[in-house]
C-alpha cells in the first residue's frame, strides 16, 4: 500500500507536473508522461460523453465538468479531482490505499498557495516552483507515517 | 478621532489566515491572501519592466519607499508618547520592533550590528510575509522578494533622517537556529529554509551626527 504518482494536467490537456511518490512508482520517462496526461484528458472528456446519463450541463455536483472520477486495476488504483477550472490533479497508488481523497484535496490547496501565488508562476505552464514539491512531499510523508501509526 | 482604532480595515496588519471553519480566528489583521496576490501581481508588473534582477529589486525598493515614509507618521502620532527618535539604536529599535507590528503584527527577529563595519545592521526575520509562497526561480539567481520590505525600511529611515542603504538578502536558515514552531504558515507548507536579512548601511554623516550626540 502506498501512493506511486502525481500529475497534473492544464485545462487544455498539458502535463504541468509529474512527480512519484515512492520507491516502488515505475520509472516513467518524461515524454510518456506527456502522453499520458494528454491521453487521460481525452480518455476523461470521452467517458462523460459515453455516459448513458448526462449531468445537466454536464457538471457534476461539485460544479467540475464530469469525466472520470476514479479507475481501478488489480495492481493500480487511479484517482482524479477535477476542478471547475478544468485543472486535473491525478494520483495513482496501490489498490487499498486510504487517504487519496484527502490527499488530493490537499494538493489541490497547496497549488493554490504555493503555484497560484507565486509571481514566478504562469498559469497553465509547467509548474517549476520548488516549494510546491517540496510541500507535496511533506504531504505524502505525512499520510504515510499517519497510516503506518494506525497500523500499529 | 481614535488613535489605536483596529476595526478600521488600513490600520490592521497583515497575516489574517482563515480556519477551516471558514471564520477567522484573529479579526484584528487583513487577509495574508489577499496580499500575496497583490504582490504577486506588483512583481510580475516590475519584472516584465526590468532589464537585469537588480533592476526588479530597485524597483521594488522604491515602491516600498513611499510606503515607509507614510507608515513613519502614521506610527509615530499613534505610538504612546507621540516622539520622533533621534538616536541610531532607538530608531532601529523603533523599525524592528513598532514598525513592524503595525503591518505584520509581530516583531523582527532579531536586529544586529555587523562585525566587520560600524555602520552595518541586519534587521533579521525568519519569516517575511513577502516571500511565504514566492519560490525563486534558478535564473533569477539571488533575487530576493523581500526587496519590497527593504523599501519601506529605507522609507522610514530616510524619513526620520536617517539616510540609508538598505538590501534585502536571503540567507540560509541554520540547523536548530530558529526553534520557534512556524506562526502564520498554511497547514502543511514546509517550513522556511531561508530568513530575510535585510541590510542597513547608514551614511558617514548620519554615524557622524550620532557620534556627536553621544558626547
Amino acid at each position: 500500500m502506498g501512493f506511486l504518482h502525481l500529475f497534473i494536467v492544464n485545462k487544455s490537456g498539458g502535463l504541468i507536473l509529474h512527480r512519484s511518490l515512492g520507491p516502488r512508482a515505475p520509472s516513467i520517462g518524461t515524454n510518456d508522461w506527456l502522453r499520458i496526461g494528454s491521453t487521460f484528458h481525452s480518455l476523461h472528456a470521452i467517458a462523460a460523453e459515453a455516459s448513458p446519463v448526462r449531468l445537466p450541463k454536464n457538471k457534476n455536483p461539485s460544479g467540475a465538468d464530469d469525466g472520470i472520477q476514479q479507475i481501478e486495476g488489480s495492481g493500480v488504483t487511479l484517482k482524479c479531482l477535477q476542478t471547475r477550472t478544468g485543472i486535473k490533479f491525478v494520483l495513482t497508488a496501490e489498490p487499498g490505499t486510504t487517504d487519496i481523497d484527502t490527499a488530493l484535496r490537499e494538493i489541490y490547496v497547496l497549488y493554490a498557495d504555493c503555484a497560484l501565488k507565486d509571481p514566478f508562476y504562469e498559469l497553465e505552464m509547467p509548474i517549476r516552483c520548488e516549494l510546491f514539491t517540496s510541500a507535496v512531499d511533506n504531504l505524502i510523508e505525512r499520510l504515510e507515517q499517519s497510516k503506518m501509526s494506525a497500523v500499529r | 478621532m481614535s488613535r489605536n482604532a483596529s476595526n478600521n480595515i488600513l490600520d490592521r496588519p497583515l497575516g489574517f489566515r482563515a480556519t477551516p471553519a471558514g471564520r477567522s480566528s484573529d479579526v484584528s489583521s487583513v487577509s495574508l491572501s489577499a496580499f500575496a496576490y497583490v504582490y504577486s501581481e506588483l512583481v510580475q508588473y516590475h519584472q516584465g519592466r526590468a532589464a537585469s534582477i537588480s533592476e526588479l529589486e530597485r524597483r521594488l525598493e522604491s515602491a516600498g519607499y513611499g510606503v515607509g515614509l507614510k507608515v513613519l507618521e502614521c506610527v509615530a502620532y499613534r505610538g504612546k508618547e507621540m516622539k520622533r527618535e533621534t538616536r541610531l539604536m532607538s530608531i532601529l529599535h523603533f523599525v524592528s520592533s513598532s514598525v513592524w507590528k503595525s503591518l505584520f503584527g509581530k516583531s523582527a527577529d532579531s536586529l544586529e550590528r555587523s562585525i566587520d563595519n560600524q555602520d552595518e545592521f541586519m534587521i533579521v526575520d525568519y519569516e517575511p510575509i513577502t516571500s511565504t509562497f514566492v519560490s525563486v526561480p534558478q535564473d533569477l539567481g539571488q533575487l530576493s522578494a523581500d526587496a519590497y520590505v527593504s523599501g519601506i525600511i529605507a522609507g522610514v529611515l530616510d524619513g526620520a533622517g536617517f539616510s540609508a542603504r538598505v538590501t534585502a538578502h536571503n540567507v540560509q536558515v541554520e540547523e536548530g537556529e530558529n526553534s520557534r514552531p512556524p506562526t502564520n504558515a498554511t497547514p502543511g507548507m514546509p517550513r522556511r529554509t531561508e530568513k530575510a536579512v535585510f541590510l542597513v548601511k547608514f551614511s558617514p554623516e548620519v554615524l557622524e551626527r550620532d557620534a556627536t550626540l553621544e558626547r
